[in-house]
């Protein structure tokens, strides 16, 4: 199943193009990381997904071929928008009764269980939460209603390091107990390769990077050799991203470990890490990497220039 | 309470779930894990370190994978392979013995990084003596 599938997706505000023609299939059972720079279109593709604004073109399902915004896709989705509209003047306990109200499925034992573990009082003002405890009440109550999509948007933007580290160890803690699949936007690009198993990078409104962490890991490699050689090498190879000094090259090329091994004598291989392969996709905005199933045309890579 | 807790070197650039694995087999030679232990559950695990819990999954299926670890459905993950077969206790003259040779090379002069090499020089030229026995 997929817990979410866009066709031609786009959303227009005005004269501009938020979202332009967007192709993704995401299978469940992963964390999702959506990332790119501001401006990308993280928000309105998360905004689309949970039905808070319609598409210009094309369509958007989750959940199995479900009509994004529909109440039976509501009903299955938890939704954390970027500054957690909880109602600053209720007390804890008030915030999740209004949810529970909101809500169909709601397990208040376990929410009032939660506050009890991270040491938040029920009778609290929310405006009086510090941001990680605010944090943690919204995930709470997106996660009370038993969702089988979690949906986030820029949760840990505004935490300090520890609040951060807490709120994500809630968060893969319910990973963990759930059949729960999640997606998230994040700046925070660091932290991605500990959390997510699975990218999504935007740029300029477009999917730019899909796939399964270990794929784009696997798929990857850094060359490292003498500039002279280099435009041989830029002929032969899907080379990502180039590097030149006046004597040696760094080449970000698309290829796995066998393939490797022909390079030309005097050439080093190294793996790549998660975060400086979400960097150089986003200084390269016109590269594209869809690795995995959702490619079926070409042995290893769907390439759209 | 688990035997062991994880912890993660993000400045390793080792993989997550091979710091796993490698904690484990570290444990496991120095006696801090023994047959029939069971590891940290996954859920502890992500909700200590703030990592994905396929992460954990994947540690364990190769620790499984190595012969030291089995999966008990419902239970939890055990050990039950051993690596070097010292326990704990014997240990403690080996390490009274390097203490003292570690002082010795200090008072030689060397560092700490010229200790380890020699160390890992000695280790090595130990190996290719003994593989050199075994092949005459």
């Amino acid at each position: 199943m997929n817990v979410l599938e866009a066709d031609g997706l786009g959303k227009r505000y005005g004269r501009s193009w938020a979202l332009r023609d967007c192709t993704l299939a995401i299978p469940s059972g992963h964390v999702v990381a959506l990332v790119g720079p501001n401006g990308a279109g993280k928000t309105t593709l998360l905004h689309q997904a949970v039905g808070l604004s319609s598409p210009s073109a094309g369509s958007i399902r989750v959940l199995g071929g479900l009509a994004a915004g529909s109440a039976p896709a509501l009903e299955r989705i938890g939704f954390v928008a970027q500054d957690a509209a909880l109602y600053g003047g209720l007390s804890v306990a008030g915030m999740l009764r209004l949810t529970h109200d909101l809500n169909r499925r709601w397990d208040e034992p376990w929410a009032r269980q939660r506050m009890r573990e991270l040491e938040i009082p029920l009778e609290r003002k929310v405006g009086r939460l510090s941001g990680g405890q605010h944090a943690q009440v919204a995930l709470t109550a997106a996660l009370a209603k038993r969702p089988e999509l979690l949906v986030l948007d820029e949760p840990v933007a505004r935490l300090d390091p520890l609040a951060r580290h807490e709120f994500l160890a809630a968060l893969m803690a319910a990973v963990a107990e759930e059949a729960l699949s999640v997606i998230f936007s994040s700046h925070v690009v660091a932290e991605l390769e500990r959390v997510c198993d699975y990218l999504v990078v935007l740029s300029a409104g477009q999917v730019q990077v899909a796939g399964e962490v270990d794929d784009l890991l696997a798929g990857h490699r850094v060359l490292t050799g003498p500039s002279v050689e280099a435009p041989a090498l830029l002929g032969r190879l899907p080379v990502v991203r180039t590097h030149l000094a006046g004597r040696q090259a760094h080449l970000l090329a698309r290829l796995d470990g066998d393939s490797a091994a022909a390079l030309p004598r005097g050439w080093e291989v190294q793996a790549i890490g998660l975060e400086e392969l979400v960097l150089a996709y986003m200084r390269e905005p016109e590269a594209r990497a869809f690795p995995g199933p959702a490619a079926p045309d070409s042995e290893l890579w769907e390439v759209r220039a | 309470m688990p035997a062991i807790a994880f912890r993660l070197d993000p400045a390793s650039g080792v993989p997550t779930y091979l710091q796993l694995v490698q904690q484990v087999e570290h444990a496991l030679r120095l006696g801090y894990l023994e047959l029939g232990d069971r590891l940290p559950r996954i859920k502890d695990v992500v909700g200590l370190l703030a990592i994905n819990p396929n992460t954990v999954v994947k540690a364990y299926r190769e620790l499984e994978h190595r012969g030291l670890a089995a999966g008990r459905p419902g239970l939890g993950t055990f050990i039950v392979g051993t690596l070097g077969d010292v326990p704990l206790a014997g240990q403690q003259a080996l390490r009274r013995t390097a203490r003292r040779w570690i002082s010795a090379a200090r008072d030689a002069g060397l560092d700490d990084d010229g200790i380890a090499a020699l160390f890992f020089s000695a280790l090595s030229e130990a190996r290719d003596a003994s593989e050199g026995v075994a092949a005459s």
